[in-house]
């Protein structure tokens, strides 16, 4: 079997995959995860997930073009400008 | 060449990484399998020089600091032959052809670890030369690869540091301690110097095309160069080789044409200890078949 480790480097990190190992069962796997991301201290905490129990994404479509759920649908530059116009102001850092 | 296959590369050359399920093509797997199989082997044969001195380690300090290191390197090896094994070579198969002599291993592991003298030497700046080649691979298009060296990279440097310590506590003992140093420097210099290759330019290196390897051969033999002789030059210790010298105003070193004759030689199976160390590979890979197998017994 094959188990993908995750390891957290200190408490409060996120959990980043390491790499993989081969093993029999679950108490090998401990064990040799335990040996090979953990002799040193280097790891708060892992995680050991078996191959076959990971379910991947890849596809992410966004057919609706949603921009206004995004940053970058957002483009203020010329309405600011209009507005400061309006309002017969000018940017604050030109004050 | 086909469209997908040139859009690939060109992907590679964009600086993009590629995943264990993603599409590759045939000769970038290729590729990849012999180059990352060839390092799991190095891992596995360069204990062997080290093992043999385990029980002759002169303090329990240092048993227990060279077990360590032995303990990672084959910790490499696992790690390395997992990579492989999900390229779609798996791990019996390589060490079918470890020890068969279809695959090979780095030249620096078919010589004889003499003395301790040795195994500060191989320490200090063996490693340091594989670490440099391991660094650049930290940006292998591959990315699962690239992943574990840095693991890798993290642990090769206590080895550097310990043999480091080694070879210093020699040179600052008696006259005959000293003497082991500077005559282990003079037997590993010649393969250190081939170890990084001919030097092939990254241009027609199509392990760099691929973007597998990021560094010419003779980079990263500059590189050793500027970073070590100094090291070696400063504890009073000499290079077995009148040609080396540092151009300053370049800042090139030069030197004398490693020998690339005894480098083919060796990594093809006919070095001093190639044979010697396959076979102890061989008899402990029968010997020990009943552990895997009372393993795989035990877990089904």
């Amino acid at each position: 079997m094959i188990y993908e480790v995750f390891r957290q480097e200190r408490k409060g990190q996120a959990f980043q995959h390491a790499g993989s190992i081969t093993a029999p069962n679950d108490a090998f796997a401990e064990a040799y995860a335990r040996e090979q991301y953990g002799r040193r201290q280097e790891s708060e905490a892992l995680w050991l997930v078996a191959r076959t129990a990971l379910r991947e994404i890849h596809d992410f479509p966004d057919e609706l073009q949603k921009s206004y759920h995004r940053v970058d649908g957002y483009s203020l530059k010329a309405k600011l400008k209009e507005a400061r116009e309006r309002a017969g102001t000018t940017a604050p850092a030109d004050r | 060449m086909t469209a997908r296959e040139t859009e690939f590369k060109d992907y590679l050359q964009g600086g993009g990484q590629v995943e264990t399920g993603d599409w590759m093509p045939d000769e970038y797997r290729a590729r990849l399998v012999k180059f990352i199989e060839m390092h799991g082997n190095s891992e596995l044969m360069g204990v062997l020089p080290e093992r043999e001195w385990i029980l002759r380690a002169p303090t329990l300090q240092r048993k227990l600091a060279l077990t360590a290191k032995v303990q990672d390197e084959v910790g490499h090896a696992q790690l390395i032959y997992r990579v492989v094994e999900d390229l779609g070579k798996p791990r019996e198969q390589c060490l079918d052809d470890l020890i068969s002599g279809v695959s090979k291993f780095h030249n620096v592991f078919h010589y004889p670890t003499k003395t301790w003298g040795d195994v500060g030497v191989i320490a200090w700046l063996v490693d340091a030369a594989a670490i440099i080649s391991q660094k650049a691979l930290l940006k292998c298009s591959y990315a699962p690869y690239a992943r574990i060296m840095k693991k890798i990279c993290w642990e090769e440097s206590f080895h550097i540091l310990h043999g480091r310590d080694v070879v210093l506590t020699l040179v600052n003992g008696t006259d005959e301690q000293r003497g082991l140093v500077q005559e282990a420097i003079n037997r590993w210099w010649g393969p250190l110097m081939q170890f990084h290759g001919n030097p092939i330019a990254a241009e027609s290196d199509p392990m760099v095309e691929w973007r597998i390897k990021s560094q010419a051969n003779e980079d990263a033999r500059q590189q050793f160069l500027d970073g070590y002789v100094p090291q070696i030059w400063e504890l009073g210790l000499s290079v077995p080789d009148p040609a080396l010298r540092k151009d300053e105003e370049t800042g090139v070193w030069h030197y004398s044409e490693p020998d690339w004759d005894e480098l083919k030689h060796v990594v093809t199976g006919h070095g001093p200890k190639s044979q010697e160390r396959l076979d102890f590979r061989r008899r402990f890979r029968d010997q020990e078949a009943w552990v895997r197998q009372a393993v795989l017994t035990e877990a089904a």
